[in-house]
């Protein structure tokens, strides 16, 4: 079973539920598909990390064979090639590696070679696999090293796999959730938390995911995010008290579940609330 | 026009706190929120106004005219993005395709055409004086980057004469942090004394050292993780950026976050520093031979 963690709003707390839902469920997968800001890792520390090296494909021109003819110039809709000088010039960084070029090449003077963007690692921390993707710095985009890291050879069953997302509610996200059979939504009690709240709302809605919400650094008095969550009747998962104590753990890297009896209860508690409502859903909707 | 954009590589560090300050101190005549996944700025800017609205269009996206298909399976071959289905009749995924075209040149009869396709919205708020550039990218849309790039552009349109502007951007590293970068003459980045936040900031700040952009660093709620805190005053000092300043933990940032207000607007302990900071970052801008 696939969870998938997200929020809209970066820093309300993505890493630190899913990563104390994984070790909470003691066997089970954490993927960080946050590979633009992987922070999993850090918690998890894991042993015997495999890496592997992401790429992809990007044309590689062969000058001599090249007649001008601009033809790949005018096909590509990324700007990605250019005619300079009297020679065609590649800009890595904006090409999507759709192929366009080299197929409309009449002179077949455009080939493809491997560019590395990132890499993915795996690695095992108590009984947690741990799953990171880190994409390059300066590269545009990590759709590819997501695909990856969701493709990889997951348990299938009953097996908990708790998916950390990107913040925001772009491509990167969709990408993220799209085989997920659980979204849970974290989110802050603040102005700006509802705000991007709303907005993964939108977007599990659209993709028709079964999700709820948990609240995070909930303070005394009114929380703007269960007001927003009340009337729209979603279901809440749970809530997570601010806490300097927790608040310290998490800033040092390490898993609450892991150190204090107090926040193994919170997460177990959460842990079978998500699970309850992942099998009402899946039996529901198979 | 001196840009400044502030960054911070994790969410959540407090960018769009910082920049609202900063905007109200500054009594900004430009800026923007280059957040363009979960754009917050325009809830505490104040802005009475409407914006004016403006129709973003991405790449196009392929239709298949199932009339002159003749499903020969080409189409689906040669999508990189697997963005061709076929349930049972051939079908593009407008959520995966990303517009390349690839589909349409290798159609044999002309089955597919590429069609325009809205990928978010661009709001202008202005009042003759003062102009305020924000965009929203439509649900699990791609081209982000292409979005910040014409907010940035739009900002630029609307304002005349100003010495500063002022970009919030987005977290991560990727392509609408890369698209906000260029052009800037100063990145401000925003950290946070945890692990998580020291790890995300070394990447943002290499990814602004690839354009070779001048970088200073403050601090969020520095006394949450006062060993933390250290570390990154530490690192700073080892990569000889500017370390501007310590701002504190402050309930009362929630508070005036809350009613749509700045830190600059009522009277607290975060709200007092920022001010330093924010005298600091302008001394860095404007000094001269830099930017």
């Amino acid at each position: 079973m696939r969870i998938a963690v997200l929020s809209g709003k970066g820093g309300t707390g993505k890493t630190l539920v899913s990563v104390n839902l994984a070790a909470a469920a003691k066997a089970s997968t954490y993927i960080d598909c946050d590979v633009e800001e992987p922070n999993g890792h850090l918690f998890f520390k894991p042993e015997g990390v495999q890496v592997e090296e992401i790429s992809v494909k990007i044309p590689k021109v062969d000058h001599e064979l090249c007649n001008g003819c601009r033809k790949c110039v005018e096909f590509c809709s990324f700007n990605a090639l250019a005619y300079i000088k009297n020679k065609l010039i590649v800009f890595d960084d904006v090409c999507h590696s759709c192929g366009g070029c080299i197929l409309v090449c009449p002179e077949s003077a455009l080939t493809e070679k491997a560019k590395v963007i990132g890499k993915i690692k795996k690695g095992v921390s108590g009984e947690v696999v741990v799953w990171t993707g880190v994409l390059n710095t300066g590269e545009a985009t990590g759709i590819p090293i997501i695909k990856k890291l969701l493709n990889a050879d997951n348990p299938q069953g009953d097996q908990l796999i708790f998916i950390d997302c990107p913040p925001g509610s772009a491509c990167i996200v969709m990408e993220s959730i799209k085989d997920a059979d659980y979204c849970v939504l974290v989110a802050e009690p603040t102005l700006f938390g509802v705000h991007n709240l709303g907005m993964v709302y939108e977007l599990v809605k659209l993709f028709n995911k079964p999700f709820g919400v948990v609240l995070n650094k909930c303070l005394e008095g009114e929380n703007p995010a269960e007001k927003f969550c009340l009337e729209k009747n979603i279901k809440i998962l749970g809530r997570i008290p601010f806490d300097n104590e927790l608040g310290t753990l998490n800033s040092n890297a390490e898993i609450a579940v892991n150190k204090n009896e107090k926040y193994r209860e919170l997460f177990s508690s959460l842990l079978n609330t998500v699970t309850k409502e992942v099998q009402h859903e899946t039996t529901t909707n198979p | 026009m001196k840009q400044l954009l502030i960054l911070s590589g994790k969410g959540g560090t407090g960018k769009t706190t910082i920049a609202s300050a900063f905007i109200k101190l500054a009594d900004a005549k430009a800026y923007a929120d280059c957040d363009v996944d979960a754009p917050n700025l325009h809830l505490i800017t104040g802005w009475k106004v409407e914006p004016a609205k403006t129709d973003y269009y991405g790449l196009p996206k392929a239709e298949i005219n199932l009339e002159l298909c003749i499903e020969c399976d080409q189409c689906r071959q040669n999508c990189r993005f697997n963005a061709i289905k076929v349930e049972p009749h051939y079908k593009v995924d407008p959520f995966a395709c990303e517009g390349c075209g690839v589909c349409e040149y290798v159609c044999p009869v002309e089955a597919i055409t590429m069609i325009p396709a809205v990928a978010g919205e661009l709001m202008l708020y202005s009042d003759g004086e003062k102009a305020f550039s924000t965009a929203q990218l439509q649900m699990g849309s791609g081209t982000s980057g292409m979005l910040v790039t014409e907010g940035k552009k739009q900002m630029k349109a609307a304002t005349v004469d100003t010495e500063l502007a002022i970009i919030d951007g987005s977290p991560g590293i990727g392509c609408p942090v890369i698209a906000s970068l260029s052009g800037v003459d100063m990145v401000l980045i925003v950290a946070e004394p945890s692990i998580s936040g020291i790890s995300d900031m070394e990447r943002v700040i290499k990814t602004a050292a690839k354009f070779g952009t001048k970088t200073a660093v403050c601090i969020n709620k520095y006394d949450t993780n006062i060993e933390n805190t250290e570390k990154i005053e530490e690192f700073c000092k080892k990569q000889g950026l500017p370390f501007i300043g310590r701002i504190p933990f402050d309930l009362g940032a929630v508070k005036a976050i809350n009613n749509g207000q700045t830190i600059v607007d009522i009277d607290c302990t975060s709200g007092t520093v920022v001010k330093e900071v924010y005298h600091k970052t302008m001394n860095l801008l404007f000094e001269k031979g830099g930017g």
